[in-house]
């Protein structure tokens, strides 16, 4: 009998779901144990770092890293991860483009720091006490991690092997990673696995008009309902979201996750990233956005409806902001 | 894949660029970038030794990439593709970097000029290593043409293409042909006739065995592209069948209603009606109508009010009237497209301080026009509204021209028709000719001398544009009169004029409908409603669209003679077009990656060429390749990226930027 592989899973500035996402293989778990070991998740097993540190290096065989780069620990702990396993895999949309955490993007960590602080409203710091990377104890010197100017993708601190997107990841999808890698059967290095090959609208049960509609009033999930009885001429399918003014990400994100949201009539949040070949998520969906906007040829009027989708940057980079082209906010 | 072999040709184009650029430091530069085989230098690139040069070179060094950084890919572009072409190479492996409108011409700093070229020639290195070689395609060119508008430029180029044997569809929105200069009675400076001229090529029209005159019609669909437009045409109901009716005038004459009445009581000549009428319910345009058949106002006919009369009808001999007649549309196929849709005037109202439309005997340009017609209202006679000629006329430039809450621009024609019109006044009542202008201009054939001519006639020209035009008197002189107000810059004070008349010089505009004839045909605007030409000194009657041209003053304000030219100049436009036989469409284009399409539309109504279509068995959009102009919208568009722009991939960009920052401290 072959040798079990031995699983890596690590989180960095990330929020677990992806290791919950992970047990959701249900009983698939069963036959991940007969051919895997696991050899470090701290969200689940009591794992040190020193026991990472005396594995021999490329000990670990896959490495699934969730989380994005947000402080020195995380960037020495994917080093670290880096050397000792043969293949690291960006595990989940923070570890690919920083997801939610990296939104803080957009500020500086000094503005960030004092929003976290010492002016949110809940608040209770008379002192204005914010976090050292080192403190003075009578029984010796404590240390923190340090924080960085920004969150990172994995891939700008380390090499990366595989990126398997989402918020998080699918579990179907996930599982056929695993089946993927435990049979060897890999693409070439650099690939993004545990996808489909084209864009959520492929897999979407909503569907375009043919032509002309055009968007004269943006619409928030949480406040409004789509109209379901609108059918689209083609295939008398309801109306896709995007038309009916819904802000989905959906035609400018990967497919994969068999359209979840959509199937909830919910629009895609975007969370498994820009398709093959886009550099830039974010840029992409604005500017079909803008496409669709009912201007009638007038600035002043397009621009009005433009100014109803409410937070466009946290809306169309909700997960790519680490891999924008926009930058930390110039003070 | 093998690695590209790339040859840079550093052009000095005399000094225009190397009298700034270090020339030789951009060949040494470009010798140490990737893939680089060769890079020379050379006097001038556009020359038939600089070409010659680049065949051998290609043909010696086996070069597969060629970069000349030189003058703008506009200039010459085409020259150095040729020459790829001659060395048995794809003309889209050649890339230009453009050294000299970017780069020497516009920049003082010799050194810091070097280092942009470097960096441009980077750019051009770094894109060339990823261009691809692409095909041209052919498509038929249908030999007929569509011409839209039926002045004297619609005129001019129709003749000039039927004459040649070839098919034209003139279109015009009004019952008759013959546009603004049918409405005119002389034409300056040579005071010739504006009938006399006109009129022969207005009968020619409709008597040419080629041309299909469609008039009271108006374009109303255009699909298709150079060489294959299906244009679906309007035909207005005119209740006159044109094959039946001989053009007699019985039905006009016996017809009871007016559509412009006569002038009653102390009003002896409507100013404000002179353009229209007076004309019966049942009236010919004018007397020069082509064609020859009357038309039914609608809104004045006694029929269409109760559903009684019909005098007409039984006036004709001819048995031509119908008043069920119907709206046809007809759908004609053609190769080319001439726009000559021509100008509407300035609305002299928006300029509430001259008084039109409040103050008697102020009128506007086109009025004087039709009043000193021999045709019109006054048979000729320049008349106050009381039927008396005046004795003494304001004419005032400018109005709604040179004005920045109007019209910027110098709508170029107004001093030359408002000295016609100060010799007509001369000519006819010998009254007093106050002109008001700012500057006179007068540049054209015969222009200055006629006035001078003017000076002779003893045309009182006063340099300062008119504030107001006021009935209100101050001096007893002024009771009864219309004063003009304006500061005479030369004598360096404020005067008032009384006079009996005062003609408002209006400007030329864009036509109201300009906007949704131009999304119509894909034409672009400049900011004043003008349709754009593709080049204003080199494509002057060229658009951007192929196979759509655009002539007279749809274009911007000109005169008769530059109108004519450029009719005569877009039709041998279209007459080469159509000798070619067939449509060259460019390589470069948008391109479906089908297995990455998911069919989400985005793109569809996106192209203002109309060129994708869905295909929906697929489930999938595809771009019509004869249809698309290459604009890129669409490739911006798409949220998946499936759509590759061919020849400007992102590819290519992403590392054409990389190369010119090249030297970037980031």
């Amino acid at each position: 009998m072959t040798q079990k592989l031995k699983v890596g899973i690590y989180w960095a500035a990330s929020c677990g779901g992806c290791e919950i996402a992970t047990l959701e293989i249900a009983e698939n778990i069963l036959k991940f144990i007969e051919v895997a070991d696991l050899v470090l998740c701290p969200c689940i097993a009591d794992f040190k770092y020193d026991d990472v540190r005396a594995y021999p290096d490329g000990y670990i065989d896959v490495c699934f890293f969730n989380g994005g780069i947000r402080n020195s620990e995380a960037k020495e702990i994917a080093e670290l991860l880096r050397k000792k396993s043969k293949t690291l895999v960006a595990f989940g949309a923070c570890a690919n483009w920083g997801g939610i955490p990296a939104l803080a993007n957009l500020y500086t960590k000094d503005a960030m720091i004092e929003r976290s602080y010492i002016t949110t409203e809940s608040n209770d710091n008379p002192q204005g006490t914010l976090p050292q990377t080192s403190y003075k104890m009578p029984e010796g010197e404590l240390h923190l991690p340090k924080l960085f100017d920004s969150v990172h993708k994995l891939d700008d601190v380390v090499d990366v092997d595989y990126y398997v997107p989402g918020c998080p990841p699918v579990a179907k999808q996930i599982w056929s990673c695993i089946e993927a890698i435990a049979a060897g059967k890999l693409p070439p290095k650099g690939s993004v696995i545990g996808v489909g090959d084209k864009s959520v609208c492929d897999e979407c049960p909503f569907e375009k008009k043919t032509e002309g509609v055009r968007i004269s009033k943006f619409k928030r999930p949480h406040l409004e309902k789509p109209d379901l009885t609108k059918k689209a001429e083609l295939n008398n399918k309801p109306q896709c979201l995007l038309e009916q003014g819904f802000v989905c990400m959906g035609s400018a994100t990967r497919s994969g996750c068999e359209a979840q949201c959509l199937k909830a009539n919910m629009p895609c949040r975007g969370c498994y990233g820009p398709a093959e070949g886009v550099e830039d998520q974010g840029a992409k969906i604005a500017s079909a956005i803008g496409s669709l906007v009912d201007s009638q040829g007038n600035s002043e009027r397009s621009a009005e409806i433009v100014a109803q989708i409410v937070d466009p940057v946290g809306t169309f980079y909700r997960f790519g902001m680490g891999n924008s082209m926009l930058r930390v906010k110039k003070l | 894949m093998t690695n590209p072999r790339i040859g840079v040709y550093v052009c000095h184009c005399g000094t225009n660029i190397a009298g700034k650029v270090k020339v030789t430091d951009v060949v040494e530069h470009a010798k140490k970038q990737p893939n680089v085989v060769l890079a020379k230098e050379y006097k001038f690139m556009c020359s038939e030794p600089g070409q010659a040069m680049i065949v051998e070179d290609i043909k010696k060094e086996k070069l597969d990439r060629i970069i000349v950084a030189a003058c703008s890919p506009l200039m010459h572009e085409k020259t150095f593709r040729k020459a790829l072409e001659k060395a048995g190479i794809n003309k889209y492996l050649f890339q230009m970097a453009n050294i000299r409108e970017h780069c020497s011409w516009v920049h003082e700093d010799g050194a810091a000029a070097t280092e942009k070229a470097k960096a441009l020639v980077t750019g051009a290195i770094y894109r060339a290593q990823y261009v691809e070689a692409l095909n041209d395609r052919e498509a038929p060119m249908n030999p007929a043409t569509l011409i839209v508008g039926g002045g004297i430029a619609g005129i001019q180029a129709a003749l000039d293409i039927a004459d040649s044997g070839r098919q034209v569809y003139l279109v015009e929105k009004e019952p008759s042909i013959g546009g603004h200069m049918a409405q005119f009675d002389k034409t300056f400076p040579t005071l010739d006739c504006a009938a006399c001229i006109l009129t022969p090529k207005m009968v020619s029209i409709g008597q040419h065995p080629n041309i299909t005159l469609l008039s009271y019609s108006e374009v109303e669909k255009i699909d298709g592209y150079v060489g294959n437009f299906k244009v679906g045409v309007r035909m207005k109901a005119r209740y006159v069948d044109p094959k039946k009716c001989n053009g007699c005038g019985d039905c006009w004459q016996k017809c009871p209603a007016w559509r412009v009445e006569k002038p009653k009581g102390d009003k002896k000549v409507v100013h404000n009606a002179l353009t229209l009428g007076p004309t019966k319910a049942i009236y010919m345009p004018t007397l020069q109508s082509v064609p020859n058949v009357p038309v039914i106002d609608k809104k004045s006919c006694i029929y269409f009010k109760n559903g009684k009369c019909k005098i007409c009808v039984k006036a004709c001999q001819k048995d031509a009237i119908n008043h069920e007649m119907t709206d046809v549309v007809m759908d004609i196929d053609v190769g080319n497209i001439i726009v000559t849709t021509g100008f509407k005037t300035f609305d002299v109202s928006k300029m509430p301080q001259y008084g039109y439309g409040k103050l008697p005997n102020v009128i506007s340009s086109i009025e004087f026009e039709r009043m000193n017609c021999s045709s019109g209202a006054t048979g000729g006679q320049v008349l106050c509204q009381n039927g008396e000629a005046p004795k003494s006329i304001a004419i005032l430039h400018c109005i709604g021209s040179r004005d920045k809450e109007h019209h910027e621009y110098c709508s170029r024609v107004c001093c030359m028709y408002a000295l016609k019109f100060a010799h007509l006044v001369k000519e006819k009542t010998g009254a007093q000719v106050y002109d008001f202008y700012i500057d006179m201009r007068a540049a054209g054939k015969g222009y200055e001398e006629f006035y001078n001519r003017l000076l002779e006639e003893g045309v009182r020209f006063i340099r300062g544009k008119a504030a107001s035009v006021t009935d209100y008197a101050v001096f007893p002189e002024e009771e009864g009169k219309l004063i003009v107000r304006c500061e005479d810059t030369l004598v360096g004070k404020v005067r008032r004029i009384p006079v009996d008349m005062v003609v408002l010089c209006s400007a030329l505009e864009a036509n109201a409908d300009a906007p949704e004839f131009a999304r119509l045909l894909k034409l672009c605007q400049g900011k004043e409603g003008w349709f754009t030409e593709k080049h204003p000194k080199l494509a002057p009657v060229s658009t951007a669209s192929d196979g759509i041209y655009i002539a007279g003053c749809c274009q911007g304000p000109k005169d008769i003679p530059d109108t004519v030219a450029q009719a005569s100049a877009a039709a041998a436009q279209v007459l080469t077009a159509i000798a070619k036989g067939k449509v060259q469409i460019e390589g470069v284009g948008a391109e479906i990656i089908e297995e990455k399409c998911t069919g989400c539309k985005i793109c569809n109504d996106m192209c203002p060429y109309k060129a994708i279509e869905f295909d929906a068995v697929k489930h999938k959009s595809k771009v019509n390749d004869a249809l698309c102009k290459a604009c890129g919208t669409c490739v911006a568009a798409c949220p998946c990226g499936a759509i590759k722009a061919k020849h400007f991939t992102d590819e290519q960009i992403m590392h054409e930027i990389e190369g010119v920052l090249y030297d970037a401290k980031l």
